[in-house]
């Protein structure tokens, strides 16, 4: 890999610089190679594997607060990796609120109104605030960047207006009293079963040849419409799993608290997935889910401070991202692939 | 060569504000035919060929291709039919590395046809394009990232990404600019090779020497209107093409 950047505190500034390289390990372990020996497929795995079964043990080791506080992370974090999928298919979406409330909603009313179970709600739920989010949205797919965005911020704080005006569904007081899943503990295991597999599964995605087109619509959307490929129908779909995903963290919030109201289509659930991406690291949905875990729990950490709770967390925020710009993820990526060295220059 | 009419261009129009960019122009394209477009800047060159291409529906006329009127289609239904253009500002995937730019246009619809419904080894048949536009085969630029690549290979790039798409016609948005002399010198035979294959190209260039050397016709673009017509010597020498020019091409 290329050399990089030059450091003043360099052992002999003028001959050498820093240079930074491959791992003998990643290069090794990549393609089938990886089954050379258990030190490879080990190197391979262990940043896939560690980070389920760590959460598996927090998350059923913990006190019943910090259990909460999980899966309030994990909600969030698939709030997050929506926010991304939709980022690298070329959508800035400042409404993560929106596909998260309408799930809510549409849970809430499922089960509140006609009685159906939380096992039927959180999937009709899912798929339907996505079916129900894309047709919002198809019109306004034509925008782009800052004008598609403002479309997205206005919709969730448009309907929460309805809602209050109307008095439709309990209007500002909510529908409560919801049926809510049988047992903390299955109800950790079914948030956590979704993100893992909304994680891996969009990742795996994004290589392919789909996620290539998709990477090519957010560089250059005019030479995919040049390449024969209808880019809104591509954009369609994207909103669509986006879409869902959101809404399934949406409808499986309205049963985990057996209370859907106005206050799911609140900002709070638009910026903190932008937040997490800013931290984590843009572009490869680890990154932003990196972030949520990140994020979530300081936020909890900090209720002691009261008051000044939201300044603390503010200045934190800003340390992040101006200490770590490239985000955690693409950091301890790179930590992980590669290693720095000083080099001879030679001239 | 066989004289059929592949492309028809009939009384296009197209204003942006008060500004007529397009006023009337009319053209017709014969199959295997080299067609060079210039005029000064502000011609109507660019907005042509995204009238062409549905980047820009027109206010009046008709475009039709093959027998098929294709006025106002979007871009994507035109590049299906087989009318692929390049970008006069290269802008590759950056994210890509170069040869998986062109998998974009090999999984399109048209190639899956063509390719009767199979679309084989793509990564491979993205490396014999780059290699067919100049590119060397298994050289470190084909997996370099498209961000970092320099601008001649960029357009090599955006020519090979058209030719991905197994199009009939080419519309080639000035692909020499900002190229030296010697990566012209080095393209130029890649054009005529595409002609002998039997594609139809349309060529808007500024590059008037190189393009009279490949061009069988010219039209002349001023103000939107087409002010000439014909083959390459005898347009240059006629009075209201080199007043136009005058000033622009003079110095050259």
């Amino acid at each position: 890999m290329a050399a990089v950047a030059t450091n003043p505190t360099a052992p002999s500034p003028a001959r050498q610089r820093k240079e930074r390289l491959d791992r003998g390990i990643k290069v090794r372990s990549e393609d089938i190679y990886a089954l050379n020996s258990w030190r490879e497929l080990a190197y391979l795995l262990a940043p896939r594997v560690l980070p389920v079964i760590l959460v598996l043990l927090l998350g059923f080791g913990a006190p019943l607060y910090w259990q909460r506080v999980l899966l309030s992370t994990m909600v969030f974090g698939l709030l997050a990796i929506s926010w991304d999928l939709l980022a690298q298919a070329g959508m800035v979406c400042l409404g993560q609120a929106l596909f998260f409330g309408v799930g809510a909603y549409i849970a809430g009313i499922l089960n509140h109104y006609f009685g159906i179970t939380p096992f039927v709600t959180i999937p009709l739920g899912a798929l339907g605030g996505g079916l129900l989010c894309t047709l919002l949205l198809l019109p306004v797919l034509r925008l782009r960047g800052i004008y598609f965005a403002m479309v997205t911020l206005i919709l969730p704080l448009m309907i929460e207006r309805i809602i209050e005006a109307t008095k439709i569904f309990g209007g500002t007081e909510g529908i409560s009293g919801l049926t809510p899943l049988p047992g903390h503990g299955l109800e950790l295991f079914l948030i956590m079963a979704a993100f893992w597999i909304a994680l891996f599964g969009f990742r795996r995605m994004m290589t392919s040849d789909y996620g290539l087109v998709l990477k090519g619509i957010n560089d250059n959307d005019r030479a995919v419409m040049s390449a024969g490929l209808n880019i809104y129908r591509y954009k369609a779909q994207i909103l669509f799993l986006a879409g869902s995903t959101g809404a399934f963290a949406g409808a499986f919030m309205t049963h985990a608290y057996q209370f859907v109201g106005m206050p799911v289509f609140a900002l709070d659930y638009s910026i903190l997935p932008i937040a997490s991406a800013a931290v984590g690291g843009l572009g490869t949905l680890a990154g932003p889910a990196l972030g949520a875990f990140i994020l979530v729990p300081m936020s909890e950490l900090l209720r002691g401070f009261g008051g000044l709770r939201i300044v603390i967390y503010a200045v934190l925020l800003v340390v992040f991202t101006v200490g770590l710009p490239e985000g955690v993820f693409h950091f301890l990526r790179r930590k992980y692939t590669q290693f720095e060295r000083w080099a001879e220059v030679s001239k | 060569m066989s004289a059929e009419v592949i492309l028809e261009v009939r009384d296009l129009a197209k204003s942006f504000g008060g500004v007529r960019a397009v006023d009337g122009v009319s053209f017709s394209l014969k199959r295997n035919e080299l067609m060079g477009v210039i005029g000064p800047n502000g011609s109507g060159k660019t907005t042509l060929v995204n009238l062409l291409s549905g980047f820009v529906k027109p206010d009046a006329g008709q475009i039709v291709y093959q027998g098929q009127d294709i006025t106002g289609w979007a871009p994507y239904r035109i590049a299906e039919q087989g009318i692929a253009r390049t970008f006069q500002m290269v802008k590759p995937f950056y994210q890509l590395p170069a040869f998986k730019n062109l998998v974009v246009p090999l999984i399109s619809p048209r190639v899956k046809r063509l390719a009767g419904g199979a679309y084989g080894d793509r990564d491979a048949v993205a490396k014999d394009l780059l290699e067919e536009v100049g590119f060397e085969r298994d050289s470190w630029v084909i997996n370099k990232q498209a961000a970092v690549l320099p601008h001649g290979y960029l357009k090599r790039l955006e020519l090979a990404r058209c030719l991905a798409l197994r199009p009939d016609v080419l519309i080639l948005d000035e692909l020499f600019s900002g190229l030296s002399l010697a990566e012209v010198a080095s393209l130029v035979p890649v054009i005529e090779k595409l002609m002998v294959q039997g594609k139809t190209i349309v060529m808007v260039e500024h590059r008037l020497k190189e393009l009279f050397r490949i061009a069988d016709r010219v039209i002349v673009l001023n103000f939107g209107q087409k002010i000439a017509e014909g083959e390459p010597e005898e347009v240059m020498v006629q009075d209201d093409v080199r007043k136009a020019y005058l000033g622009s091409e003079a110095e050259d």
